[in-house]
């Protein structure tokens, strides 16, 4: 049965350093939860809190029923009964262990028969495709083996919560897209309430039933991939998500459905805000047109960079830059003028001040 | 949403969690190791550096016969005045002070000519056999510091303060004059030919440490080979040079056994022979000021070589790495400086044995001759002729006793302090960043700076009487084992400390979080991944310990005596040649550990030499 994992008002200092603050968020059982967001940003303190390898200043864990940590309480459970696994950045195997033992280690604690170490080291290497490596020391083996056996140390003795900060971040381009493949359906199978760190998008994107957006210790969105992405919380998550970035349009929202930006009209729902905005708008939700069209704007194109399946395209009027993403290669040349039309279904409006999303009320 | 946690909780359920959380605290590994190496330190180091300060300010049973109405255990600064104003003060205190300055000085000077030379021909020139140097100039280092002082003795002495004559008396027929048999140029140059290892190695590995590119850089730019040295290479190697000589020469202060085979007999007193003189007679309030005089000079020196050099950094200042391109071609003079420098070394490190072994073969002292020669200093029966009395040692069940005493001595240190070792790089490390760690670094690194001597003499005032649950431990075998293990702290510290940093946090971590609880943690991954820390550890601790003189020679009995005590008491008693028989037995002792030591280091003795 896979649990819940509930996060309440949680902070953890360092000195001045605020790591992690006032996080509030739930895991929902056999979901796969993403941290994401840039270095420095709390994403490891965060999880190695859940973890009990932190002791938080403030705030309450839960996993499943079972309160693990409360600062008002006073309570914190050992990591060793907090009934989860953690796959570490460098993985953190055994160098004095045989693969066997690494992974019989936790087993042994928990005094299990011999029969079922082993039958639990098979399965667990058979899981991750490593079987007959048993006898291997963690030196003895690539970067990418021990990835995985770090994995199967984790799988064999089957808690109810799987947490991994970057676990993929030390492997190589290759690699990584197949093991996030085989990660993504080993969490299918085993079906255990996942909180994973990495701080590479479209591994958040592609791997996330959630996506966790964070910034200096704040929790800025907790959301779907797939609304994190089309409606960021605020111009920071708007900012991150996305490559290439996002276009902001700084302009004046004038109350009525439309914003000005530097010479030119946006048609938007601003839901009555008026004042110092920003329009959000995704490089692949531009229309792109050589020759005028009702409703486009006139741009000059700066620079094209073709990649094989898309274009990106650097537009600018005056001082306005957008950038721009089309499918197959572009056939538009330098200095042409291009008329550029924005998909309204897709424009995000934000507060400049607040930096937030404006949204119905 | 969050009222509850903002309304202030009742005051019964905020204490309880308050003391949870204090006690989740206490009770998490590194704080109850801190805790209890902050409890070991402040018992081993503490207390008898005040214990010893107190004495020097208070009068002692022994005061009573010079100060008429005085009351032990009173308040006075006699003893203060006494050594530092008073008509015997010049005699007592400042005499030996600048004979101590004059021998540091001219024993870091010659040891840094000889090292420093050696080192840079070593490693700057394409000099053949420098393997074979770099092995040999261990090792005088590895025998007992004061061995060349007891061969200078057989070769030089002129009898005019008794003992037996040396081998130039007999060839020569004359004496030769006082000023080579004893006093400070004797005590300098075989103290140097003892430190310049130390130098030998601090110089290379500076030189080492160079990265040649900064050079070629500079060659390239059209720098002259003079300016090239003098403001790239010296730059870059001075720091190391000089924290090289601070220390050599702070270590040379506190040295007890050259000074007291070839200045004592002379009245050529230092600070360290002085302390000594002063503890024999139980001026104990006099000899601590002198104590406490040499940790105050001890002290400057190491503040100032960090002032220079940088924080702790002359404590590692060896095992620089570094690869270099160019060495400067010596052509003809190539093979002579070879055979000149091997000569040399083989000459300092085998002639004081030879010499010594053939003084305890001389039946008739003072006869060199071959005819003379004889095994009755080893095996003879006891003869009242002969040694007044005392059977050959190797007959001398006092000897085996020291010899055992030694063993055992270096053995129990050796464990302990490697154990203390682990534990303290284990809280220190795990703690990295809290008050407490720091504090514990701190304390651990006292010891560093006070010389042997003085430690010794620290633990002269503590333990006469008991401290809390311990009991006295004066003359007993236990207190050679505490003031040896608190001695080495600081060593054992960073040897703890460098191998728990190898450890990753995560591995520990990782364990913790397979449900491991602190007990498995240790012994199933910490322990056998600083294994090898502590068995290096462990052997270098037994080697240092077998010949350490200065720090348990104010504090051994006739039952606790170990060998190199034994040389001393034996010389002092006028038995040179019994003396030179148990220094030959120590050396022995002290090779075989050394040969175990490089089977298992690979042979690299470089590290652990002490520094
Ligand atoms: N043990 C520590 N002591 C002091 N400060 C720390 C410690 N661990 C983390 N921090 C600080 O807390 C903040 C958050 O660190 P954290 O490791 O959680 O970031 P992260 O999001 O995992 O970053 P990265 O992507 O680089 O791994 C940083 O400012 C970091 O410097
Ligand atoms: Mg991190």
């Amino acid at each position: 049965m896979a649990t819940t994992i509930t996060v309440k008002d949680l902070t953890k200092r360092f000195g001045d350093v605020i790591a992690v603050n006032r996080v509030n968020l739930t895991v929902e059982p056999g979901s796969f939860l993403t941290l994401l967001g840039p270095s420095g940003c709390g994403k490891t303190t965060l999880l190695r809190c859940i973890a009990g390898l932190e002791d938080p200043d403030e705030g309450e864990i839960y996993i499943g029923d079972k309160l693990v940590f409360s600062h008002a309480k006073g309570i914190s459970i050992q990591p060793g009964h907090r009934d989860l696994g953690l796959v570490f950045q460098n993985y953190a195997l055994w160098p004095h262990m045989t693969v066997f033992k690494n992974i019989t280690f936790a087993l042994e604690i928990q005094k299990l028969p011999k029969s079922e170490l082993e039958k639990r080291v098979k399965e667990a290497l058979a899981e991750v495709q490593m079987s007959g490596y048993e006898d291997r020391y963690p030196r003895e083996m690539s970067g990418g083996q021990q990835q995985r056996i770090a994995l199967a140390r984790m799988l064999a003795y089957r808690p109810k919560v799987f947490l991994m900060d970057e676990p993929l971040s030390n492997l190589d381009a290759r690699l990584r897209m197949d093991m996030r493949a085989e990660l993504k359906h080993l969490h299918h199978v085993a079906g255990a309430t996942t909180v994973y760190v990495t701080h590479d998008q479209v591994e958040a994107l592609t791997m996330s039933s959630k996506i966790a957006v964070m910034k200096d210790g704040l929790l800025q969105q907790l959301d779907t991939p797939d609304r994190v992405y089309h409606y960021p919380a605020n111009l920071f998550v708007a900012d991150f998500i996305g490559n290439p970035k996002v276009n902001l349009l700084d302009g004046d929202a004038n109350g009525n459905n439309s914003v000005t930006v530097g010479d030119f009209k946006v048609e938007i729902a601003t839901y009555g805000m008026s004042g110092k905005a920003v329009v959000a708008v995704r490089p692949e939700d531009i229309a792109i047109s050589t020759r005028p069209d009702p409703g486009a704007v006139e741009f000059i194109a700066y620079s094209v960079l073709p990649s094989g399946a898309d274009s990106t395209i650097v537009a600018h009027r005056g001082d306005i830059e957008v950038t721009v993403r089309v499918m197959g290669i572009s056939k538009i040349r330098l200095d042409e003028k291009i008329w550029l039309k924005f998909d309204q279904q897709a424009l995000n409006l934000y507060d400049k001040e607040s930096g937030n999303l404006v949204v119905a009320k | 949403m969050t009222n509850a946690a903002i309304t202030p909780s009742p005051l019964l359920p905020r204490l309880l969690a308050t003391s949870r959380r204090f006690f989740r605290w206490v009770a998490s590994p590194h704080v109850v190791l801190s805790l209890i190496m902050l409890a070991v330190m402040f018992y081993m180091v503490i207390i008898p550096l005040y214990r010893m300060l107190m004495t020097t300010i208070t009068f002692q049973e022994n005061d009573l016969r010079y100060v008429r109405d005085a009351v032990a255990g009173e308040f006075t600064a006699f003893h203060w005045l006494r050594m530092l104003t008073s008509q015997i003060s010049k005699i007592m205190t400042y005499e030996p002070l600048l004979h101590s300055l004059t021998i540091s000085l001219g024993a870091t000077l010659l040891s840094f000519t000889i090292g420093g030379a050696m080192a840079w021909m070593v490693v700057r020139t394409d000099m053949p056999g420098r393997k074979i140097i770099n092995v040999l100039a261990v090792v005088p280092y590895i025998m007992p510091s004061w061995t060349i002082a007891m061969a200078w003795k057989v070769l030089f002495n002129n009898g005019t303060t008794g003992g037996v004559p040396g081998v130039l008396m007999f060839v020569t027929g004359q004496a030769p004059p006082d000023w080579l048999s004893f006093g400070p140029l004797p005590i300098i140059v075989s103290s140097a030919l003892h430190y310049y290892t130390f130098f030998f190695l601090f110089v290379s590995a500076a030189l080492m440490s160079i990265d040649s590119s900064l050079e070629e850089a500079g060659e390239l730019a059209g720098a002259s080979r003079w300016r090239i040295l003098r403001k790239i290479t010296f730059p870059l190697v001075i720091p190391a040079l000089l924290s090289g000589f601070i220390m050599t020469f702070s270590k040379t202060m506190g040295t007890f056994g050259g000074p007291n085979v070839l200045g004592v007999p002379v009245r050529y007193y230092t600070l360290s022979t002085m302390i000594r003189s002063n503890t024999t007679i139980s001026a104990y309030g006099d000899a601590f000021v002198l104590a406490i005089l040499l940790i105050l000079f001890s002290m400057l020196t190491i503040f100032l070589n960090q002032k220079i050099v940088g924080t702790r950094k002359s404590f590692e200042t060896i095992g620089g790495r570094g690869f270099m391109a160019q060495k400067t071609k010596l052509r003809n003079w190539r093979g002579f400086l070879t055979t000149v420098i091997v000569i040399f070394q083989v000459l300092i490190a085998v002639l004081p044995l030879v010499l010594l072994v053939w003084s305890t073969l001389m039946l008739r002292t003072g006869d060199y001759s071959l005819s003379n020669l004889s095994l009755a200093h080893w095996i003879g029966k006891s003869d009242v002729s002969i040694n007044s009395g005392e059977p050959g040692v190797l007959r001398n069940p006092a000897i085996y006793r020291g010899a055992w005493n030694s063993i055992k001595l270096s053995l129990y240190t050796a464990f302990f302090t490697a154990f203390l070792g682990v534990i303290l790089g284990y809280a220190i490390v795990k703690g990295r960043g809290t008050r407490l760690a720091k504090i514990v670094e701190q304390l651990a690194f006292i010891p560093y700076v006070i010389p042997g001597i003085a430690f010794g003499a620290v633990y002269i005032s503590m333990f006469t009487k008991p401290v809390g649950p311990i009991p006295p431990l004066y003359g007993t075998f236990a207190l050679l084992v505490v003031v040896s293990v608190a001695k080495h702290i600081p060593y054992s510290s960073r040897t703890g400390v460098s191998a728990m940093l190898q450890v990753g946090r995560e591995l520990e971590e990782a364990a913790a979080v397979a449900g491991a609880n602190a007990w498995q943690r240790f012994w199933r991954i910490i322990f056998p991944l600083t294994s090898t820390g502590f068995v290096s550890g462990f052997l270098l601790t037994f080697i240092t310990t077998m010949r350490e003189l200065s720090l348990i020679i104010l504090l051994v009995t006739p039952t606790t005596a170990v060998l190199a005590s034994m040389t001393m008491r034996y010389i002092e008693n006028g038995n040179e040649q019994q003396a030179n028989a148990v220094i030959i037995l120590l050396i022995t002792l002290v090779l075989i550990g050394n040969f175990i030591i490089s089977r298992f280091r690979g042979g690299s003795l470089k590290k652990g030499l002490g520094m």
